[in-house]
């Protein structure tokens, strides 16, 4: 913490012509482009902190520490302030997700249709819990609180691609590929 | 842009359209059917029919009946097909020159359909939804034109007023009495927000409506601002409705190429902006102070009210927040006058409202019906009832709802009628429940949702909804006395009670309804009840 309020200052002290090589990131690492980007669009305004970690996330797939310390400090907020909202919201993720996910809904109309039971048997076969990556990292389960697709209960989303009407057979069948 | 070029616009789209429109829906639940499948064979097999002349294929938003999706429909022959597979697509195209179709045809005079009343949705499942043009051929744009030029602020208020409208999102609050509080307010800088964090497990009527009609929820937003003197909107809407999310970013952009958002809107000094803020999941953000705060970037905490969104809301300042559905009615009601509204529903529930209608029912899906019809009506004629067996319950509201047993389905469906019987509107969740649903379970699944939920702000919702799950849970798991319902009950009435914000109020409602309506259910799994049976003399002790 002590050393990113440094860097704050030195950063706000500084010429405005040098800002970007100021924020550029040591690692060279391509996807800190993309944050650039999305922050410049927002004029580094502290509100599009929201949109800004969407973007972190879905460049890196997770919200990794270094991630939540260069917006931090790009967008000159400390950093308690941008892991209070990442890890306030369902969607934001400080945890690498598996190559594949699969979201179980398990809004009420599915889990009046049988949400439940399609989660215990994909639990079942995967051998991890919901919220839990496989150890080999191929395959994330994850529930989600309802998708809003009610009319074709109960649904499961494959690697973001929505599925109606589902059983637990069908289910399986899905991930057999995904499992090692 | 004046009235005359906008009519020229939806002219031009008129005669551009062919006699023969083949709707085929693209919104999410048919989408996940395979709806693009089956439209790109419709088209290919026009092409190959050579029927481009006067056949064209339409991708259209909800028709309504999305659990028998895919839907297509030819409205110039009253047909209407089901559950269409791509290989169904060309003797549906086939059947318009006469022949059959090989896809089941569904019945557009069903009670589904024919008990509907459609406002909200006049044109959804009609119009493509990514094109400007068709909204225009249909009259869009042409209230808000209107409200601009036809009426001053305070009579566009004075409409909505007139109609009753109240809030969609489930609160029910007096919209033309928003707009004039925020309206009133001193301050140049007032804000439009349109809550699309529809968050309800089981309902998806906000989702729909932008889907299938964003430019209707825009021209809304655009209304409200041109009546408080706002010049910029938020759209907050749900990071789990990509689908909406695309077709709303594609709207405005069009919008703002007519130069119908932006500066001086239809040549008056009339600006307004909209953006979107994309949400991240939480539940809580439904509400609206936590809404603001997330639009500013932080987290979804709410706080105490007053002060009032419209006394000080966004960035501090007055700020009006309606819900989508809210939004829709809108330009119906510029266009047809205020008292043509209040003429539909009931004495204090003016209007129609959407009900997305799951669960365990035969016909699955969206609909919109005048305020006043009996869950009954809904639930038995338009849902056609439990497939194999009898309805127990709906639920209706989500998790701020209550579950209504199948002794009151004679109940009207209202704001207060709800309200009287420990349910609520909410933003129009129905869950439909069969017999062999555990009532216990569904109380409980409906608390661990709020455990779940809950910001942590305030400290009856943080450690009640905890408490009360774990409650249910020694119920569910045979090892509760009666004293256990007991400090249930008493849980419920202190988290209802001390909450900060309407999560915390309403997240005991489930709990507390079906104690009220299915207290048997709770009282057989009991430690003390052998064998699944009520102990002798307590049932009726505290049943009543």
């Amino acid at each position: 913490m002590q050393s990113t309020a440094a860097k704050s200052d030195e950063h706000e002290k500084s010429d405005p012509k040098e800002k970007k090589a100021a924020t550029e990131h040591p690692s060279g690492d391509k996807r800190f482009k993309v944050l650039d980007i999305t922050m410049k669009r927002n004029q580094y305004r502290q509100d599009a902190l929201i949109e800004v970690l969407h973007k972190a996330q879905e460049a890196f797939g997770y919200l990794e520490e270094d991630v939540l310390l260069y917006v931090a400090r790009n967008l000159k907020l400390p950093l308690s302030r941008v892991y209070g909202v990442a890890t306030f919201y369902h969607l934001f993720s400080l945890k690498p997700s598996g190559s594949h996910t699969c979201v179980v809904c398990l809004g009420t109309a599915c889990y009046v249709k049988g949400g439940g039971e399609v989660l215990a048997s994909l639990e079942k076969q995967t051998g991890i819990q919901q919220g839990e990556t496989t150890a080999d990292g191929e395959v994330s389960l994850i529930t989600a609180r309802c998708v809003g697709a009610c009319g074709i209960a109960p649904v499961v989303v494959y690697d973001g691609t929505v599925a109606g009407k589902q059983t637990s057979e069908q289910a399986l069948e899905h991930i057999k590929g995904w499992i090692k | 842009m004046d009235l005359a070029e906008l009519r020229e616009i939806g002219e031009k789209e008129r005669t551009a359209q062919k006699p023969i429109r083949v709707h085929c829906c693209t919104s999410t639940g048919c989408q996940a059917a395979n709806s693009l499948g089956v439209k790109k064979n419709l088209e290919n097999t026009c092409k190959e029919k050579k029927m481009g002349d006067r056949v064209q294929v339409v991708g259209v938003g909800c028709m309504g009946f999305c659990g028998r999706g895919p839907l297509v429909q030819i409205e110039a022959q009253n047909k209407l097909y089901e559950e269409v597979t791509p290989d169904d697509a060309a003797s549906i195209i086939e059947a318009i020159a006469g022949g059959t179709a090989s896809a089941a045809e569904g019945d557009p005079e069903h009670p589904f359909f024919a008990r509907q009343m459609r406002i909200v949705r006049e044109t959804s499942g009609k119009i493509d939804p990514e094109r400007i043009e068709e909204y225009i051929a249909v009259g869009g744009y042409e209230p808000l034109y209107k409200a601009i030029h036809d009426l001053t602020p305070s009579e566009t208020i004075d409409e909505v007023s007139k109609s009753g409208l109240r809030g969609r999102g489930g609160g029910g609050y007096p919209t033309g009495l928003k707009w004039a509080t925020v309206a009133k307010m001193p301050g140049q800088q007032k804000y439009v927000i349109c809550n699309a964090d529809e968050g309800d497990p089981g309902a998806f009527m906000d989702r729909s409506v932008l889907e299938s009609d964003p430019h209707r929820v825009l021209e809304g937003m655009a209304i409200a601002a041109y009546a408080i003197g706002a010049s910029e909107g938020y759209i907050y809407v749900r990071a789990e409705y990509p689908l909406a999310i695309e077709r709303l970013q594609k709207a405005i952009k069009q919008a703002k190429k007519y130069g119908i958002l932006g500066s001086q809107i239809f040549d008056s000094p009339f600006d307004f902006k909209i953006e979107i803020r994309i949400g991240a999941g939480a539940f809580v953000c439904g509400e609206e102070t936590a809404l603001i705060q997330s639009i500013e970037g932080g987290r979804g905490n709410p706080r105490p009210r007053p002060p009032y969104p419209a006394q000080e809301g966004l960035w501090k300042s007055p700020t009006l927040i309606n819900n989508v559905e809210t939004f829709a009615n809108i330009p119906a009601i510029i266009r047809e006058g205020g008292a043509w509204y209040a003429g539909i529903g009931t004495e204090k529930s003016k209007g129609t409202k959407v009900f997305a209608l799951t669960g365990q029912i035969r016909n699955n899906g969206l609909i919109e019906v005048p305020m006043g019809i009996t869950l009954r009506e809904i639930v038995e004629e338009m849902g056609g009832g439990v497939p194999n067996g009898k309805v127990k319950a709906v639920q209706t509201g989500g998790p701020s709802g209550g579950c209504i047993p199948a002794s009151l389905l004679d109940t009207p469906v209202d704001y207060d009628s709800l309200v009287k019987i420990g349910s609520m509107m909410g933003s129009g969740g129905m869950v439909v429940m069969d017999e062999k649903t555990s009532m216990v379970e569904v109380a409980r699944f409906y608390m661990e949702f709020c455990r779940g939920e809950t910001c942590g702000k305030c400290i009856p919702c943080r450690a009640g909804t905890v408490q009360m799950y774990q409650m249910l849970t020694k119920i569910l798991n045979r090892e509760a006395t009666l004293q256990d319902i007991v400090k249930l009950e008493q849980l419920c009435d202190m988290v209802k009670n001390t909450s900060l914000c309407g999560l915390g109020m309403t997240a005991p409602n489930p709990v507390m309804s079906t104690l009220r309506y299915f207290r048997e259910e709770y009282l057989t799994l009991l430690k003390d009840s052998p064998n699944g049976k009520v102990p002798a003399g307590t049932a009726a002790s505290i049943t009543s």
